[in-house]
């Protein structure tokens, strides 16, 4: 099904471009102003647009508001933002909490460590995206990084002072709790949706499909109050680990399931006839599976994946509610300081800046990827 | 086929009587048991290992165990219910049947409005206007982009900085939208409208059944009879008379300012308001995306082929290309549904009372957190399995049948 639309679109698409070759006015015509119907939609759009750009420029822009006079003890002076309350953004409070919103509570003269964290998670995420780095050598990359992100983090050594997770805080957070997700839970998924596949083993497909069907069946923040309020109480008595920590496996176990199911229709979407080939040269299951069912599976799935990511990438956001100090958080808590307790339109407007540009480059690399890896099966 | 050809005496082996397994570790079935046996054995001593620690761990903290609780006198205020509700007298049974009710209220009103919602979107993203189509894609684009969370704040920080009761917005003296929520009219509700309503339902059926008739006289006689002057009848007229038989009363209770807020009328809370709004235009940002790319899925010729046997715009659309289209739509619709339905769970956030924020407060008060989280999880699990049953169903029943 997905084939015809990815070749109905495009040739829809060359056809107007070809009518509307001859110029801008002709263009216009044709797909602003085609019909009395269209001619009355772009009006109205056109108009109602124009007015909220505007209004949003005037708000924005014109009379923003970018610093504030700080006070002897070194508290911010927000008179003028109150007065310009309604009229124009105050966006001096963004450049009076960006460091605490985006590096949390984390020593300040060590904050260069989260940053740097920050660019390797983006660097990360760029070389995993190269398909020329599409090997076995990527999961010794991601180990590396995971490594040397943990490293900065903690300090405690070459002269870095140690920084307990209790400080850390911001972007960081939002990152790690994503990408060690992830990292964590793929092999989890890989075995469970191999599992959920068996047809030897029913008591093992059993489990996994529980386990699967438990855990979608749920919201993200059930599971989160289990390792907040729940999870203390499995451990022996006198161990305590840490609410990050906890958090941390509540998005493994919960991102596995999901993940699982992606990998599950890669598993689907492969030819039978290479698993039968693989029996035939009298491979055993894990050469059989290792070396030809999930190479090519995987590379079916890339991009179901990444869509899978963007979604947990957003939904770190919920251990807001556990009261972990992820990027939304630490926005809420540079909203509790009282002189900026009342701007939190512009907080949320640069909080909502930085997941778009995340998500947005990643599903916008998502999609072309689809379309490059699709291009060999359209005819 | 190939089957039909294979070598006889393969066809025998296949159906040969089960051999027997030997004990042998070269043997996949014996291997299979094993490794099932090892897989089992070890999540249930995980399991088993994990209970004796709960259960050490409650009786050190006397923690009491067993849903006991849900007949005790639960005294937590509940702003929104739809049934009455006494946190002086009433047991937390009844504030957790309170929280699966407004779960359940805002999952249904969201899903039929982020379905109406996303379907004008996933339509103006095919429109021919170059406009439409690209403020609908930024539409899109930017709401799935941004975590809901941050969305629900969001509206929910928009709602608090409206106006207080005495400077509120309204609509003409009827709707008023103020920082403390939004103030509709009421119809009293008297017989009359009960026996309206009842006559609407009544219209339902008939049209229904006139429907069906209206359909095998045209798989007999190839003519079908004109069916909306019957159905405008039934479920127009016939609730209209009922009414106005019993005397036509209409009268509104209208919402008026009294001291600092409003009296009268009915409220839609700022937290439902904020919740309802925020989980819809998100849920119609995935939905619109579905719908697209089940009209898309639909072949051109469809259309051709329809239009050239005559059939009019609004039949080849209802006839040919929905049917088919709500094939591919309906399976993704489905997980959109239910990801509505788990995502009100957010409202916690902002302090709507669904059933995770009241479980919650039971949860805290009670010290009772493994009997509280299990209410949340069943309550979510019996939801989820309902709507996949439901669609499953409707899925069947739209589905191609080949004959």
């Amino acid at each position: 099904m997905s084939d015809i639309t990815a070749e109905h679109v495009p040739t829809e698409a060359r056809e107007q471009q070809k009518v509307a070759a001859p110029g801008p006015w002709a263009w216009a015509r044709a797909n602003l102003f085609g019909s009395w119907w269209s001619t009355a939609v772009t009006l109205a759009l056109g108009y109602v647009i124009l007015r909220i750009l505007f209004a949003a420029l005037e708000w924005g822009v014109v009379n923003a508001i970018w610093t504030v006079p700080y006070g002897p003890t070194g508290i911010a002076n927000t008179a003028v933002c109150q007065n310009a309350k309604g009229v124009g953004a105050c966006w001096a409070v963004l450049a009076d909490k960006y460091r605490l919103i985006l590096f949390g509570r984390y020593p300040y003269e060590e904050q260069w460590r989260p940053a740097i964290v920050v660019l390797l998670f983006i660097g990360l995420y760029i070389v995993s995206g190269i398909r020329r780095f599409w090997r076995k050598e990527l999961a010794l990359i991601w180990i590396g990084t995971l490594t040397a992100v943990g490293a900065l983090m903690w300090g405690g050594f070459a002269g870095m002072p140690l920084v307990t997770e209790d400080y850390w805080g911001g972007l960081p957070i939002t990152l790690i709790l994503a990408t060690f997700g992830l990292a964590f839970s793929f092999p989890l998924a890989v075995l469970v949706a191999l599992g959920r596949r068996s047809t030897q083993m029913p008591a093992v497909k059993m489990l996994c499909v529980v386990y699967v069907e438990l855990i979608r069946g749920v919201p993200l923040i059930s599971v989160l109050f289990m390792a907040s309020v729940m999870f203390p109480l499995f451990m022996p008595p006198g161990l305590n680990i840490d609410k990050l920590l906890r958090a941390q496996i509540a998005i493994i176990l919960f991102a596995a399931a999901y993940l699982a199911e992606v990998v599950r229709g890669g598993l689907q979407a492969l030819p039978k006839g290479q698993a039968e080939a693989a029996d035939a040269l009298g491979l055993s299951y894990w050469k059989k599976t290792g070396f030809i069912i999930l190479p090519q599976a995987l590379r079916l799935v890339i991009p179901p994946l990444v869509n899978t990511f963007i979604g947990f990438f957003k939904d770190t956001s919920l251990v807001l509610i556990i009261g972990l100090f992820d990027l939304l958080t630490m926005g809420k808590v540079a909203l509790s300081d009282p002189p900026w307790q009342s701007f939190s339109t512009e907080v949320y407007i640069g909080l909502a800046v930085i997941y778009i540009a995340f998500c947005f480059a990643m599903s916008k690399y998502s999609r072309s990827l689809e379309r490059d890896l699709n291009r060999s099966r359209a005819r | 086929m190939s089957q039909a050809t294979a070598d006889p005496r393969l066809i025998a082996a296949r159906h040969a009587p089960k051999r027997r397994m030997r004990l042998s570790w070269s043997d996949p079935a014996f291997r299979a048991i094993v490794w099932q046996v090892v897989i089992v054995g070890i999540v249930a001593a995980i399991a088993w290992y994990l209970i004796s620690n709960t259960s050490e761990n409650l009786a050190a903290r006397h923690i009491a165990t067993g849903f006991a609780f849900l007949d005790r006198v639960a005294g937590i205020p509940i702003g929104e219910s739809m049934i009455p509700y006494n946190p002086a007298v009433n047991t937390y049974g009844r504030a957790l049947l309170i929280g699966v009710l407004n779960t359940l209220q805002v999952a249904v009103i969201g899903i039929v409005l982020a379905t109406i919602l996303g379907t004008l979107i996933g339509i103006g993203r095919l429109s021919k206007n170059w406009l439409l189509a690209k403020l609908t894609a930024f539409y899109v684009e930017v709401l799935r982009d941004i975590p809901l969370l941050l969305q629900l704040l969001f509206w929910y920080t928009i709602l608090q900085g409206l106006p207080v009761p005495r400077q509120a917005l309204h609509i003409g003296n009827a709707f008023f939208l103020t920082n403390r929520g939004m103030r509709v009219p009421l119809l009293e509700w008297q017989p009359a409208h009960t026996w309206a309503l009842l006559a609407f339902a009544i219209g339902v059926i008939g049209t229904i059944l006139w429907n069906k008739r209206a359909t095998r006289q045209q798989e007999a006689t190839g003519r079908r009879p004109a069916t909306w002057p019957v159905a405008l009848g039934l479920l127009v007229g016939l609730p209209v008379v009922v009414w106005a038989i019993l005397g036509a009363p209409f009268t509104l209770d209208l919402p008026a300012l009294k001291g600092f807020n409003f009296q009268g009328g009915g409220t839609v809370s700022p937290e439902y308001f904020a919740l309802l709004v925020g989980l819809v235009t998100y849920t119609a940002s995935y939905i619109a995306e579905i719908v697209r790319s089940g009209i898309q899925a639909i072949p051109k010729g469809q259309w051709e082929a329809a239009e050239a046997l005559g059939l009019r715009p609004a039949a080849v659309l209802r006839q040919v290309i929905l049917p088919q289209a709500l094939r591919v739509i309906i399976p993704p619709m489905t997980s959109q549904y239910l990801n509505l339905t788990k995502n009100s769970s957010l409202a916690i956030a902002i302090g709507f009372q669904d059933v995770v924020s009241i479980a919650n407060t039971t949860l805290n008060q009670t010290g009772q957190a493994i009997e509280g989280i299990a209410y949340i999880m069943a309550v979510y699990l019996t939801i989820s399995l309902s709507i996949s049953l439901f669609m499953n169903w409707y899925n069947a029943r739209i589905a191609l049948v080949e004959r």
